[in-house]
């Protein structure tokens, strides 16, 4: 707010741990004696080193707490409220800065334009948070509490001064939390329903036009206010992508982590070993994330207990007899997990294993046995599943993290579609073979779906890049075959993505009714496994003819 | 023992969950269970009521002993929530646990076919046939055991990070904390007084 100033060398403030010096490499001017080096002058303990650098660390570990907090909501693109245009504009958090006796003021709360106290303070709630219209269609949580307690602060420093909230709903759900409410009334403090359409500024004076419309009353009304914060809500914090990928998590619509299970499973992410704690998984106030760091500590202090963990029996395994020697399985591995060198068979390392099965569709020579996700599992259930009247299904092959899981979503929401698709479970899309589509539409089916994490977010690193070499490929053997390749489907459905499955199975029926019987019967026909030798003759007579 | 039930015949036992009304106030569940018996391979069906309940899992471990079944299709919920369950149940019962397969019947049908009886039965019914498609391939199979690192990474030092951090500590565990800033805190330590009990962040 430009209230006070910083020097090149600094303590973050006053309780920071650890309670040492940095220097702000952007100001510093470096270790020159004609240009400054008084800080290393005046250390004696000789800890002043302008030439630190960053390092990598390596530790093993066995578990994961993912803490990484929040972003506060940048209000500039709200420009009705002015908070680029008019100083005596602030953010909730800048309000903290004034009323703390460590900020620029020494806690003398004064407004920025002229360093004044102001008299009539005003609050806007929900600035960033439940309005759709800037894709941020979710409550932060906090933003209601904070703001009664700013009045309560207020109200306790400064009795002389007014203050007045602008809302759309009170939300005081928690333990004490009406009674704070109440007492922010009973200290004067005016709460008007209704958020304010324009904020003008008085040239002369800083003041703040404030014109509303109050829900309860119905009519317009206008405040003159010395200043005005803006109560704003909170977002994802920046790092959240970098850490996701890094530890395979997924995201909620709303951009936070999202946990296993939402009643059953609160503080586990879909990666085992990882647990969350705070706001990175949801809004939620200083009690609330206390008590989940407790739980997620909890959940990983059990797991570091038990010292050991089974590893789900779905590995890839390779018939060293009936491998080809290609080396196609190791290039398609996420993991390195499989070895390969020219001219030998290829081997796993069962440890490095995930068991994602890009590496058992890739194998064109049937060496490779994917645990509990065997081609002839999966191929029965191909068959089982269109066996009787395949034309009314939507066949669709779903990962097991995501897409699967957004199924789940759509069930546990209630959220209803056709009833006409018939879903198969895979670790990953990567492990759903041409063989596999191939065999749906020789049984018939009008429309078959693979679907996986979205691109980023692979639960096996980037298996599903195989996903989409492979649905390319059937497409064009579709094309050539004669086939309209949008019977084959791809799409990307996360966890937290109920409404979205429940959208492609709707689109997806579209699709099947305008499938016709006819197109059914040249499909079965034309993707007719042929044997080679038939084939040629076959290719040798056209051409002859 | 649990590997020789493998061998030979292969006899699959087919049990349909009503979950109360989960299942059952969308999907005919006694026509599915009809259906399944029909099924290759079927030797038993069983219609429960709450089949992850301990008289539903009896009913399941008593079926293996008697029907001498082999393999298991329990036609329930997501096995993202009850496979561990019913892994653990047949494994109570002699049998390798990745001999038991599930067909979703809840999350993926009745939950989202309310409406529509006749569709919902049909689905269910393919589901479960489906499932014992496969439960027919399925091997037994033997987990691999890691050891975990005896330490943990707290990524964030805020308030929730501090906790966990501390928490684990407290319990006698090695712990990393990490924080990008120059001091940890995080966002609470922005906060002048926090609510409900106005007293300093720090």
């Amino acid at each position: 707010m430009g209230l006070s100033s910083r020097k090149g060398i600094y303590i973050p403030f006053p309780q920071a741990v650890p309670c040492s010096y940095i220097l702000n490499m952007e100001d510093c001017l470096g270790n020159n004696p004609i240009a400054c080096g008084k800080c290393l002058e005046v250390c004696e303990k000789e800890a002043v080193n302008y030439d630190d650098q960053d390092e990598i660390v390596t530790r093993e570990v066995g578990v994961i707490i993912v803490a990484i907090g929040l972003a506060v909501y940048d209000p500039t693109e709200m420009d009705e409220y002015g908070y680029t245009r008019f100083s005596n504009v602030i953010t909730s958090i800048e309000f903290e800065r004034l009323i703390c006796a460590g900020g620029p003021t020494a806690g003398n709360f004064v407004r920025p334009s002229d360093r004044q106290p102001p008299k009539r303070i005003g609050f806007i709630q929900c600035v960033g948070s439940r309005n759709p219209k800037i894709g941020r269609p979710y409550c932060s949580n906090i933003c209601c509490m904070n703001t009664i307690k700013d009045t309560l602060l207020l109200a306790d420093h400064y009795p002389d001064v007014e203050n007045v909230v602008f809302y759309q709903d009170i939300r005081a759900f928690g333990k004490s939390f009406e009674d704070m409410f109440q007492r922010s009334k009973e200290a004067g403090t005016r709460y008007i329903r209704g958020l304010p359409g324009d904020i003008e500024e008085d040239p002369q004076t800083g003041n703040l036009i404030v014109t509303v419309e109050n829900t309860t009353s119905g009519g317009m009304e206008r405040y003159e206010l010395d200043m005005l914060v803006l109560s704003v809500g909170v977002e994802p914090p920046e790092d959240l992508a970098k850490i996701s990928s890094m530890l395979t998590l997924t995201k909620t619509s709303d951009g936070f982590f999202m946990e296993s299970h939402p009643k059953l499973k609160p503080v586990d992410a879909p990666t085992r070993g990882v647990y969350f704690a705070g706001f990175c998984e949801a809004p939620k106030d200083i009690k609330d994330s206390v008590c989940q760091a407790g739980a997620a500590a909890s959940r990983g202090g059990a797991l570091l207990n038990a010292g050991q963990i089974q590893i789900e029996a779905i590995t890839s395994r390779i018939d060293e007899a009936a491998c080809k020697k290609c080396g196609l399985c190791a290039a398609v591995c996420p993991y390195a997990a499989i070895i390969w060198k020219k001219g030998e068979a290829a081997t796993v390392i069962e440890a490095a294993c995930a068991g994602c099965g890009s590496c058992g569709a890739a194998c064109p020579f049937g060496a490779i046995t994917m645990r509990h996700f065997t081609d002839d599992q999966l191929i029965a259930q191909v068959r089982a599943t269109l066996a009787e009247n395949p034309q009314d299904k939507v066949f669709v092959f779903a990962c097991s993290w995501c897409s699967y899981a957004g199924g789940d979503m759509a069930g546990i929401s209630r959220i209803q579609y056709p009833s006409t698709n018939r879903v198969v479970r895979t670790m990953c899309s990567a492990r759903v073979s041409e063989e596999m589509v191939l065999e749906a539409f020789r049984c018939g089916a009008p429309v078959v779906l693979v679907s996986g994490c979205h691109y980023a977010d692979c639960h096996y690193i980037n298996a599903n890049r195989q996903t989409v070499v492979r649905v390319q490929r059937l497409w064009d053997k579709l094309e050539k075959a004669g086939v309209r390749p949008e019977r084959l489907q791809l799409e990307w459905i996360s966890a937290a993505e109920g409404q979205k499955f429940a959208q492609v199975m709707w689109r997806l029926e579209e699709l099947r009714k305008a499938v016709t019987m006819e197109e059914i019967e040249q499909a079965r026909e034309a993707l007719k496994r042929k044997p080679k030798k038939v084939a040629r003759q076959k290719t040798a007579a056209a051409a002859a003819g | 023992m649990a590997a020789d039930r493998t061998k030979g015949e292969i006899r699959v036992g087919v049990f349909v969950c009503d979950c109360g009304l989960n299942i059952a106030g969308a999907v005919d569940c006694t026509a599915v269970s009809e259906y399944a018996k029909r099924l290759p391979d079927v030797v038993c069906v069983v219609q429960n009521k709450y089949t992850c309940a301990d008289p539903g899992q009896n009913e399941i471990k008593d079926a293996i002993r008697q029907h001498h079944l082999n393999r298991v299709v329990i036609g329930s919920c997501t096995p993202r929530q009850h496979e561990p369950t019913f892994r653990q149940c047949v494994r109570e019962a002699g049998l390798n646990p990745y001999l038991m397969e599930m067909a979703n019947l809840r999350e993926h049908c009745s939950w989202v076919h309310p409406g529509d009886r006749e569709g919902a039965t049909n689905k269910a019914k393919d589901l479960v046939a489906s499932a014992v498609a496969r439960a027919r391939f399925l091997e037994p199979q033997e987990e691999l055991t890691v050891a975990v690192s005896r330490a943990a990474l707290v990524i964030g030092g805020g308030v929730a990070g501090i906790e966990a951090a501390l928490e684990l500590a407290d319990a006698g565990h090695k712990v990393v904390l990490v924080e990008k800033e120059p001091s940890i805190g995080g966002t609470m330590a922005q906060l002048d007084k926090t609510y409900p009990t106005m007293d300093c962040s720090i």
